[in-house]
């Protein structure tokens, strides 16, 4: 099982990235879970979403605690304290952030992906929605998932030019990250 | 075809499947989902429904009460101050023995405020005369959503489908829904016998005096009581038609050899199983009991589950103060006047949405050889953050 814990801003789409990333290890042929942690339900406030992929029906129903992977919506969020809380050895964190990733790595003792997931989001869909930018490059990395499989996913939530500009971000936000470079797998 | 699909959506789908006459609901925390699934299938032509938008809980139980006398297959969503707001609607439903069917997602009860996930709201309205059913996943959810309408149709009684909100109504997880085609053969047309008719008038939910209230009661419990059959059966031909089964009314998993057992309803018991399987040898394994059907109460399936247990460790998603817990002071009086019957640990957990982690199998294991573990306890409450003299 691969554990994710995601970290955004209400309005970010956290949630959404949730049920993106899920819904793409599905279509791969795996089993999923995702659900939000709600603290206050307004725009703004730190939103927090729980992602298990597995090869086998998911029975656990408790939050993440131990994750491989962080997804952080938003660069502000680094500075709270226990971001990176329960992150496994081994394990990494691609954030939504003009930083360099050597910067995060440094200060946070793991490996770290920036991408710059609301620029690009901008861009191609005009809203700064950063969670298709950064599922595509978060897949390039790991490897986890074909992206198709995460084209597959935005086909079930999108249709139209809304999809297509999900679709080209996803091409695009991918060739912004070596790929495979976390191929190996988190430390389970 | 297995989709991925959150929990409230999913649930939405099998309510249209159903295809009730009327639905009536107001938008609660965590509920609100699947009502505006519904809403949005109504409006996109997917499901032919009178949506009742009403203004209150109140409302929204009253409209789906005359709707399903006056003939029409009716549904409806809520929780917590929903259901509360609901209550006195509740036990008229019930009293006057009308097939319904409402998805509950459960939530705590105010005050303190709190949007998060326990059982205090249904089990405010244990006494209704409602059945009960607890979904432990949300497969379990769709599929206890559509044997409900059977059940209630078959009982004449109104369907309670519990489900943890939150936890299950906001995961997205694969979840096989029917074709429409299996449905519509399955669950036939709406009926009741009592159909309010202009060409045979008659009322209903009149004024009774007590020289039948007694009665009344007395058919009632009866009544709950012969649904216990209905309850089982129709998860039977369920999982005759599907494949699928959802735990009749209690499903017994895990070591049936051991002597520590552990009774949880609803999204509790997936953490359990998963804490069992990775449980140090130390541990140890326990039987595990799932309750599905919390009213009526399945008094003969506990016992014959219990047989050979000395200790049954009760979980409660609520908490009666002043007394403890609910499920766990009824399977005491279930197993009171059983001879050998295990020692009972009552715990409440999760309330108010605490995170239930898989450690908690070890830690609740653990009590049983504790000679200073309490009969029961709010088992993760902190004690740094209680007043010294509560701890």
């Amino acid at each position: 099982m691969i554990e994710y814990r995601i970290h955004g801003r209400g309005g970010q789409g956290s949630v959404a990235a949730a049920y993106l990333l899920a819904t793409t290890a599905f279509h791969a042929g795996q089993m999923c879970q995702a659900f939000p942690s709600f603290g206050a339900e307004r725009r703004g406030a730190p939103v927090t979403a729980f992602v298990r992929t597995d090869e086998k029906p998911i029975r656990l129903r408790a939050q993440v605690r131990a994750p491989h992977y962080l997804i952080i919506q938003d660069g502000t969020l680094l500075q709270d304290a226990g971001i990176t809380a329960g992150l496994r050895p081994g394990g990494g964190m691609i954030v939504n952030t003009t930083l360099p990733s050597e910067e995060i790595a440094e200060r946070f003792g793991c490996r770290a992906l920036s991408v710059r997931a609301t620029e690009m989001a901008v861009e191609a869909i005009g809203r700064p929605i950063p969670n298709t930018a950064l599922l595509a490059a978060f897949l390039s990395a790991t490897g986890l998932f074909p992206i198709d499989s995460l084209n597959a996913a935005l086909r079930d939530r999108f249709t139209g030019d809304m999809l297509e500009r999900n679709i080209g971000l996803v091409d695009q936000a991918a060739k912004t990250v070596e790929r495979d470079i976390w191929k190996e797998p988190a430390n389970a | 075809m297995l989709k991925a699909l959150e929990g409230s959506q999913a649930i939405a789908r099998a309510v249209a499947l159903c295809r009730p006459d009327v639905v009536a609901a107001y938008p609660i925390t965590p509920q609100t989902h699947i009502v505006e699934n519904l809403s949005r299938l109504v409006a996109d032509g997917e499901m032919h429904t009178e949506f009742v938008s009403v203004e209150s809980e109140f409302s929204a139980a009253s409209v789906v009460l005359g709707a399903a006398a006056a003939g029409s297959r009716a549904y409806t969503a809520t929780a917590s101050q929903g259901v509360l707001l609901m209550a006195e609607v509740l036990f008229n439903i019930a009293g006057m023995r009308i097939p319904l069917v409402m998805t509950v997602a459960n939530r705590a009860v105010s005050a303190p405020l709190s949007i998060w996930n326990d059982h205090s709201d249904s089990m405010a309205v244990r006494d209704s005369g409602w059945i009960q059913l607890h979904a432990a996943d949300n497969q379990e959810a769709v599929d206890t959503t559509i044997q409900a309408f059977r059940i209630a149709q078959e009982t004449e009684l109104p369907v309670m489908v519990c489900m943890d909100g939150f936890i299950l109504t906001h995961t997205l997880e694969p979840i096989e829904l029917p074709a429409q085609s299996a449905v519509d053969g399955w669950l036939p047309p709406y009926q009741f016998s009592r159909k309010l008719d202009p060409g045979d008038p008659k009322s209903l939910g009149t004024l009774v005096a007590p020289d039948f209230f007694a009665e009344v009661r007395h058919s009632h419990h009866a009544a709950m009581i012969k649904a216990l059959d209905v309850i089982e059966e129709i998860d039977r031909e369920w999982h005759a038609f599907t494949g699928r089964r959802c735990g009749g009314l209690l499903e017994v998993t895990g070591d049936p050899d051991a002597k520590i057992g552990i009774l949880a309803m609803g999204s509790t018991f997936g953490t359990i199983e998963t804490g069992m399987e990775h449980a140090g040898p130390d541990t140890g394994s326990a039987r595990l009991l799932k309750l599905r059907a919390y009213r009526p109460f399945p008094a003969e399936a506990l016992r014959k589950a219990a047989e050979g247990l000395d200790h049954l460790i009760v979980i409660d998603r609520a908490i009666s103060p002043g007394m403890g817990g609910i499920v766990g002071t009824e399977v005491a009086a279930v197993l009171a006047d059983v001879p050998g019957a295990p020692r009972i640990h009552n715990h409440a957990l999760g309330l108010g949405g605490r995170d239930i982690p898989e450690t908690i199998y070890a830690d609740l294991m653990a009590t049983i050889s504790d000679p200073d573990a309490p009969a029961f306890s709010v088992f993760d409450a902190d004690p740094e953050k209680l007043d010294p003299e509560d701890r």
